[in-house]
C-alpha cells in the first residue's frame, strides 16, 4: 500500500488570495472548503481504520450494469454521443475487471452497428452523419469488446476514405465534413487509424507541423492555433504526435513544466487551465499524459531515469477516492457534483494511470490492494490488454490500400 | 416568460408559453408519416426518451429521408435542437435549409444569439454561428456578442475562440489590448484573458524590445498585487521568451526577482521562475546550476511539495 501525504495537515495547503478577491480566488476557495472537509476527515479517520480510502466497487458496479441497461431521460443530450455512451459504460466496466457476459456484449455490437454509416464512419446514433468523436468512441467500444464479432464490424477500407475525406487543406482534421476542425480531430483519426491498422504516412502528412501551432506560451496545446492551453487539448496534442513518433517536435520541458503546475495542491487532482477548478475527468486528460513523458524521458539521451511519473500519484488517487465517489455510485467532477457516465470513465482512467502509469508490474495503490485496477494504453485509453488484442488483430489484415478520393 | 397565479385567464394566457402540441396531432403534418429511431426496443443502454423527444426526432427522421426543405422543416429542426443542441446531422441540415431558401440570415443570427445564451457551452452552437458570419461576411455583431457572454462566463473557452476567429478574419484587432486590460482588472487570475493579450500581441505589434518592454513593466505591476498568481508568471515568461535575451537577460524582471525575494515575498511561481532563469545560464555557469538545485530543493521539501518528484528531477537534469 502506497504512502499518501498527511491529510491532517491539509489546511497548510489552502489558496492564498493575498487580500486580492476576485471570482476565481472566490471559486477555489469555495471547492477547497469542501474538498478540505472530505480530506481531512479521511486524514482522521485513517488512524482508527488503516485501510482507507476504500474503491466502491460495488456501487460503482451498479451504477454501470444499470447504465447498460437503461438511462434516463436527462441523457436525451446525449443522443448524438451514443457509442461515447456504450464506450464510457464498457472501459469502466473492463477497468473493474466486470466485463458484460456474451449475450449483452453482442447486442452492443447490434447497437454499435446501428450507429455505423454508408461512409465507414459511426454516428452519433441511428440516421446520425458520421463523425470523428462517435468514431474514436465506437472503435475503443468495439476493441473493448474484444471479440472478432466487435472488431470485425469496422469496416477498414472505408473507415479509411472517411479519414481522408475529413483532412483539409491546412492538414488538420474536422470531426465532420462541414464542420469546426480543432485538435480532437487529429487525435481521433490517429487513434482510429493506429489502433485499426489504416494509417498512411501520406493521411497525416502536415499534421504534426499543424499541431506544434497549437503549442501555446504556457507550454501546453490548445484546440487551435491561438487559443489557451487546456487538458483535453493538450493530451489530444501530445498523444497524437506520439502516434506519428513525432513527440520531438515540441518544446518539451515547456510541456512538463505546464503539466506538472496543473495539479492542484490542496484537492491532489488537476485543473484544465491555470487559475480554473479542479475536475475529476482531468485525471486523464492531464494524469494520462505522464507515461507519455516518461517515455520521451526515456529516449532522450544523457537524461537520467525518472523514478515515478513526474506528478504526485498518491494525492490524484486521494482526491478521486475521497473526494470523487459518489455514494450511489459512479465518479464526479467535484464534491457538489452530480455522477455521470463520462465522469466515471475519466474518473477511473484517472485512477488507473495514477496506479499503473510507471510500471505496470508493480503499482502505486493507495488504500486497500482491493482498489487495484487494470493498466490503461496512455494512447487510446482502452486497457493495455484490450489494446493489445485489437492490435494484433487488425495487424494480421494488410493496411488498405490508401487511395486519396474526393 | 412567468406565469402569474392570481389574475383571470387573460394575464395567465398573455404570460404563459402556448402549450406544445405533438407533430402527430397537428393537422398542418398530417401528411407526413413519422419514422421511429431504427433501434426502437434496444435491449441496451436504451435512453428513456420523452414523449415529446420522440415524436419530434420520428418526424425529423420523415422529413430527412424525403429531403424536405421548406418554413415548417425549419421550425422542425428548432425544436429538434432545443431538446438535443449537440445533434450535429440537425445543425448542418438546417444549413442546408437556409442556403436552399436563400433565408435571410440576419434572421438566422438571432436565432443562433439565443442558442448560444441557453447552450454556451455547446460546440454546434458556436460552430454554426460562424458559418453564418461566414455566409453574412459581417462580423458586426460578433465583438458584442461574445462580450456579453463572457459576461456570464468570463473564461468560455467558445466565446474566446470565436472572438479569436472573428478579429483574426476580419481584422479587428483595435479594441483588444483594452479588452485584456478590462478583464484584467475585473480578474488579475483571468487566465483567458492573459492568452488573449498574448494572441493580440502576436499578431499586432510583436514582440518588439519596446513592446515587450512596455508588456514587461504592465506584467510586473500585476505580479506585484499576487505573486501567487500563475497567470502574470507565465505571460512574463511568454514574452521573454520571444525575445532574443530570453527568459534570463532581462535586468528589470532579475532585480524584480532579486527584491521579492530579498524582502521574503516568496511564491512557488516566483521560485519556479527563478528555476527557468538559473537553467537558461546553466549550460555556462556553474553558480546558476548550483542555484537550480538549490531552488527544486526548497521547491519539492517546502515551497511547493505536490510537486516534489518533478522539482527533484529536474534538479538532477542539471
Amino acid at each position: 500500500m502506497a504512502n499518501g501525504r498527511d491529510l491532517k495537515l491539509i489546511k497548510d495547503f489552502r489558496f492564498d488570495e493575498e487580500n486580492v478577491s476576485t471570482v476565481t480566488s472566490i471559486e477555489q476557495i469555495n471547492v477547497e472548503d469542501n474538498c478540505e472537509e472530505l480530506l481531512y476527515q479521511t486524514g482522521l479517520a485513517s488512524e482508527i481504520e488503516p485501510d482507507l480510502p476504500v474503491l466502491n466497487r460495488k456501487q460503482h458496479l451498479e451504477f454501470l450494469n444499470s447504465s447498460l441497461k437503461y438511462l434516463p431521460k436527462g441523457y436525451e443530450v446525449l443522443d448524438s454521443s451514443q457509442p461515447w455512451l456504450c464506450y464510457w459504460i464498457l472501459h469502466s466496466l473492463s477497468l473493474l475487471e466486470n466485463p458484460p457476459n456474451a449475450e449483452v456484449s453482442s447486442a452492443l455490437v447490434a447497437r454499435l452497428a446501428r450507429c455505423q454509416t454508408e461512409s465507414g464512419g459511426f454516428g452519433g446514433g441511428p440516421g446520425q452523419s458520421a463523425h470523428l468523436a462517435p468514431t474514436y468512441a465506437a472503435v475503443n467500444a468495439l476493441c473493448t469488446l474484444g471479440t472478432v464479432e466487435a472488431m470485425a464490424l469496422i469496416d477498414r477500407e472505408k473507415l479509411q476514405k472517411f479519414l481522408y475525406s475529413l483532412k483539409n487543406a491546412d492538414s488538420s482534421f474536422s470531426m465532420h465534413h462541414g464542420s469546426e476542425a480543432d485538435i480532437r480531430g487529429v487525435y481521433c483519426a490517429l487513434s482510429i487509424a493506429r489502433l485499426t491498422n489504416i494509417y498512411t504516412e501520406e493521411l497525416f502528412s502536415g499534421s504534426a507541423e499543424w499541431i506544434v501551432r497549437c503549442q501555446t506560451y504556457e507550454g501546453g496545446f490548445a484546440g487551435v492555433p491561438g487559443m489557451e492551453a487546456h487538458g483535453g487539448y493538450a493530451f489530444c496534442g501530445l498523444a497524437a504526435l506520439f502516434l506519428m513518433g513525432q513527440e520531438d517536435l515540441i518544446d518539451f520541458p515547456a510541456f512538463l513544466r505546464w503539466a506538472v503546475s496543473r495539479q492542484m495542491k490542496l484537492e491532489g487532482g488537476f485543473q484544465g487551465r491555470t487559475n480554473k477548478l479542479v475536475d475529476g475527468c482531468y485525471s486523464f486528460w492531464q494524469g494520462g499524459a505522464f507515461p507519455l513523458i516518461n517515455l520521451i524521458l526515456k529516449t532522450k539521451e544523457g537524461m537520467p531515469m525518472p523514478l515515478s511519473l513526474l506528478f504526485n500519484q498518491e494525492a490524484l488517487q486521494e482526491y478521486l477516492l475521497i473526494c470523487c465517489q459518489h455514494p450511489r455510485g459512479g465518479i464526479i467532477d467535484k464534491p457538489g457534483k452530480s455522477q455521470d457516465l463520462y465522469h466515471t470513465c475519466y474518473g477511473l482512467s484517472g485512477i488507473s494511470v495514477a496506479q499503473f502509469g510507471f510500471d505496470p508490474s508493480h503499482p502505486t495503490v493507495i488504500g486497500p490492494p482491493e482498489n487495484k485496477l487494470v493498466p490503461c494504453h496512455p494512447l487510446y485509453n482502452i486497457t493495455s490488454e484490450s489494446a493489445e488484442k485489437a492490435t494484433t488483430y487488425f495487424q494480421s489484415l494488410p493496411c488498405p490500400c490508401p487511395g486519396r478520393l474526393i | 416568460m412567468s406565469e402569474t397565479e392570481s389574475s383571470g385567464d387573460e394575464c395567465v394566457l398573455k404570460c404563459k408559453k402556448p402549450a406544445f402540441v405533438l407533430y402527430r396531432n397537428r393537422e398542418e403534418w398530417k401528411d407526413v408519416v413519422p419514422i421511429p429511431q431504427a433501434d426502437v426496443h434496444n435491449a441496451v443502454v436504451a435512453i428513456n426518451y420523452s414523449e415529446k423527444f420522440k415524436d419530434v426526432y420520428d418526424y425529423l427522421r420523415a422529413v430527412l429521408a424525403k429531403q424536405e426543405k421548406s418554413e415548417r422543416v425549419l421550425k422542425l429542426t428548432e425544436d429538434a435542437l432545443n431538446l438535443n443542441p449537440a445533434n450535429y446531422s440537425v445543425w448542418q441540415y438546417r444549413r442546408e435549409i437556409l442556403r436552399c431558401l436563400k433565408i435571410d440570415l440576419r434572421r438566422e443570427l438571432v436565432f443562433s444569439a439565443k442558442m448560444i445564451h441557453q447552450h454556451p457551452k455547446n460546440y454546434q452552437v458556436w460552430y454554426h454561428r460562424k458559418a453564418i458570419v461566414e455566409m453574412l461576411g459581417d462580423p458586426s455583431a460578433e465583438l458584442e456578442l461574445t462580450k456579453n457572454d463572457l459576461e456570464y462566463d468570463s473564461k468560455n473557452y467558445h466565446a474566446w475562440q470565436h472572438r479569436q476567429w472573428v478579429v483574426q478574419t476580419f481584422g479587428m484587432f483595435d479594441g483588444e489590448m483594452v479588452l485584456c486590460d478590462t478583464m484584467i482588472e475585473a480578474d488579475i487570475r483571468n487566465n483567458s484573458a492573459w492568452n488573449h493579450r498574448f494572441f493580440v500581441m502576436s499578431n499586432t505589434t510583436g514582440f518588439t524590445p519596446q513592446v515587450v518592454a512596455a508588456q514587461v513593466d504592465y506584467t510586473l505591476q500585476q505580479i506585484s498585487k499576487a505573486i501567487h498568481n500563475e497567470s502574470a508568471w507565465n505571460f512574463l515568461r511568454g514574452i521573454l521568451c520571444q525575445t532574443k535575451d530570453g527568459i534570463s537577460g532581462n535586468i528589470k524582471v532579475n532585480t524584480f526577482c532579486e527584491n521579492l525575494i530579498a524582502s521574503n515575498n516568496i511564491s512557488p511561481q516566483l521560485l519556479a521562475f527563478l528555476v527557468d532563469i538559473n537553467m537558461a545560464l546553466a549550460k555556462e555557469d556553474q553558480q546558476a546550476r548550483e542555484k537550480v538545485k538549490e531552488l527544486c530543493m526548497q521547491l519539492a521539501t517546502d515551497v511547493d511539495t505536490i510537486r516534489h518528484n518533478y522539482w527533484n528531477y529536474l534538479a538532477q537534469t542539471v
